[in-house]
């Protein structure tokens, strides 16, 4: 039984020049504890792909299946709720909230679930475990290196423990070496944790941690 | 770390814009409390006077008629007519005084001595006696005549003849019949001698039962008119009654002027809080995609806006108070009306209308934030 099923999904924006196809009836199935990547050129549609199967975008036909939930059939809370409990995700931009401190920014997701004990714990857990010493904890994100950024991302994406670990380009705004540093640490937790991890990459390096790789042209697997 | 303190965070990011948003709150605020404690401190002082004077009948000889003054016959028919109720004839005349050296000008009102007390009420001293050549002053002029000497036991001299003060009286304010306050008053019988008159310029009718007031003047114009115009009639109570209704419509004219400025202010909020949620926007798109309800996005705006206003609701609130007190003394010259419930309701009410016109206006940036489409959001730049 795959985790995440796509069943003829097709995404098309439709815009006054004409309609976007964006995914073209895309069959897709990902077993618990895969380790995905997904590549092609620009505007082949991966990062439509990936928010998708993150139930952050739906698709215009076709069914998608999430950890046995047709997402189809369910209303923008229960989306909402599904991103907050099951899903980690981890972008190019880092994406970290300004207004708050790192433990903060990894706490948010625990608070938003109703954690109150105990919160502190976990969240100076789990960024120790990505490589945040304490020294940083009170800093605010725009006081950090992109690599140490992405790193609190990675721990805020982990917060409350999601079953999948969806990466858009997570190395791409980072050099080489930080960016093999954190592919390691995604890898890891995919090793480790047991997260299915899905990631959206160009580098073409990145297939030696993967299970599989996903090609993507013009919004077609091939 | 929750929700409002999300939302206090933002603020504190733009103090200089969000003080500004509580400026504009603070002012709707005061000026809708103070405008209230103003139209209803009018009302107090209305009401003051009715209770004061509002049971007096005054007659005047009627004007274009050949009336200039009373007879005694013609006060004994306005007597008749009164019934029961007490009828107090008066005259007035303004002369010089001098006391000592210092000499100056003053209202008199000559009134038969028995009826004085009737009539004024005395702070110190005595009433004067019908025989004796003793007289009253008003306290705001023995107030004013600290340097003259014009106190209780004075001498004070009219034309060649010396009266003593027995006696000051109580302030009285602003009546439709005499104001004595700066007047000084003398038994009417010293009066006629003195001036050589034995006619009345006004009769005043004191009403036992505020009730009977209309009765009252129809009975003396009825008596008085029945061939010629001879008497003008007013009865204090209608008078007052017409400016009570007018006070409450100027209550209502100033706070409808706060309420303006309230709405002013709560644009201001809504103007403050489309730039947050624009700035915002890729947060916004951050804080949904890692599972921050619609619901809960629009709790944070709302509660951003709610701060302003409940900061600028507490703020006004204690300024009212201070302006309050001030419009109190200046305007009215009397401070303690603002310790009326109703003027401190009014305080309450203007805070409340603050915090509701914030929330309001919070209300549409904060839905905008929660309908943003999240990956529409997330590549907002
Ligand atoms: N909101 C939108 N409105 C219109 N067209 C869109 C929208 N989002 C994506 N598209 C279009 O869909 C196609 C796929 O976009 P997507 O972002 O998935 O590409 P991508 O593979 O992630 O590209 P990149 O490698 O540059 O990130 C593109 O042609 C894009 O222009
Ligand atoms: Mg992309």
């Amino acid at each position: 039984m795959p985790v995440i099923r796509f069943d003829n999904v097709s995404k098309v924006y439709p815009l006054p020049a004409g309609d976007v196809v964006a995914l073209a009836d895309v069959d897709l199935d990902i077993e618990e504890g895969e380790f995905i990547l997904v590549m092609g050129p620009s505007g082949s549609g991966k990062s439509t792909l990936l928010n998708i199967m993150g139930s952050l975008d739906v698709p215009t036909s076709g069914e998608v299946t999430i950890a046995g939930r047709q997402i189809s059939r369910m209303t923008d809370d229960e989306l909402t709720l599904m991103r907050r409990d099951h899903i980690g995700f981890v972008f190019q931009q880092f994406n970290l909230i300004p207004l708050l401190s790192v433990v903060e920014n990894v706490e948010y997701p625990l608070i938003l679930k109703g954690k109150k004990s105990g919160a502190r714990e976990r969240v100076a857990e789990i960024l120790q475990a990505v490589g945040i010493t304490e020294s940083h904890f009170t800093h605010k994100p725009g006081e950090l290196s992109g690599g140490q950024q992405q790193r609190v991302a990675i721990a805020r994406a982990l917060a409350n423990d999601p079953a999948f670990l969806l990466c858009d380009e997570p190395t791409g705004n980072l050099d080489t070496k930080t960016g093999t540093a954190i592919m390691d640490l995604i890898a890891r937790m995919n090793r480790e944790e047991g997260k299915t991890v899905v990631v959206v990459t160009h580098d073409p390096r990145m297939t030696e941690y993967a299970d599989r790789t996903i090609q993507l042209v013009d919004g077609r697997v091939v | 770390m929750t929700f409002l303190d999300l939302a206090r965070r933002n603020i504190g990011r733009h103090w200089l814009r969000s003080t500004l948003a509580v400026i504009g709150i603070v002012i709707g605020v005061i000026a809708i409390a103070s405008m209230g404690i103003l139209g209803n401190s009018i009302g107090l002082m209305f009401d003051d006077m009715i209770t004061d004077v509002g049971d007096t009948v005054v007659v005047y000889p009627a004007t274009g008629s050949g009336t200039t003054a009373f007879t005694e016959r013609q006060v004994t028919d306005i007597e008749r007519a009164a019934g029961a109720n007490r009828v107090i004839p008066l005259a007035s005349t303004f002369d010089t005084i001098s006391v000592g050296e210092a000499k100056s000008a003053a209202m008199i009102y000559a009134i038969p001595a028995g009826d004085i007390q009737f009539l004024l009420d005395k702070e110190a001293g005595t009433y004067p006696r019908d025989t004796g050549s003793g007289c009253m002053i008003g306290s705001r002029l023995a107030a004013n005549s600290k340097e003259t000497g014009l106190k209780l036991g004075a001498r004070v001299k009219i034309g060649d003849e010396t009266l003593r003060v027995t006696g000051v009286l109580a302030e009285r304010g602003m009546g439709f019949d005499i104001n004595p306050d700066y007047a000084l008053i003398v038994p009417y019988r010293w009066y006629s001698n003195h001036y050589d008159r034995d006619e009345y310029d006004m009769v005043i009718v004191k009403v036992r039962d505020v009730k009977d007031i209309e009765s009252v003047r129809e009975a003396i114009e009825g008596r008085m008119n029945r061939r010629e115009e001879v008497v003008n009639v007013m009865d204090t109570k209608a008078v007052l009654e017409s400016v009570f209704e007018a006070a409450d419509s100027i209550t209502i004219f100033l706070m409808g002027i706060g309420a303006i400025s309230l709405i002013v202010a709560g644009v201001s909020i809504l103007n403050v809080m489309m730039m947050s949620v624009t700035e915002r926007i890729k947060e916004i798109g951050v804080l949904r995609s890692i599972g921050t309800r619609r619901s809960e996005v629009m709790r944070m705006f709302i509660y951003e806006a709610l701060i302003l206003g409940v900061v600028g609701a507490a703020i006004g609130g204690v300024l009212s108070f201070g302006t309050g007190y001030l419009m109190m003394a200046v305007l009215v010259g009397r401070p303690d009306y603002l310790y009326n419930i109703k003027s401190i309701l009014y305080i309450v009410f203007g805070m409340t209308f603050g915090i509701i016109t914030s929330a309001a206006s919070g209300l549409y940036p904060a839905w905008k934030a929660a309908q943003l489409n999240p990956i529409q959001a997330l590549r907002h730049e």
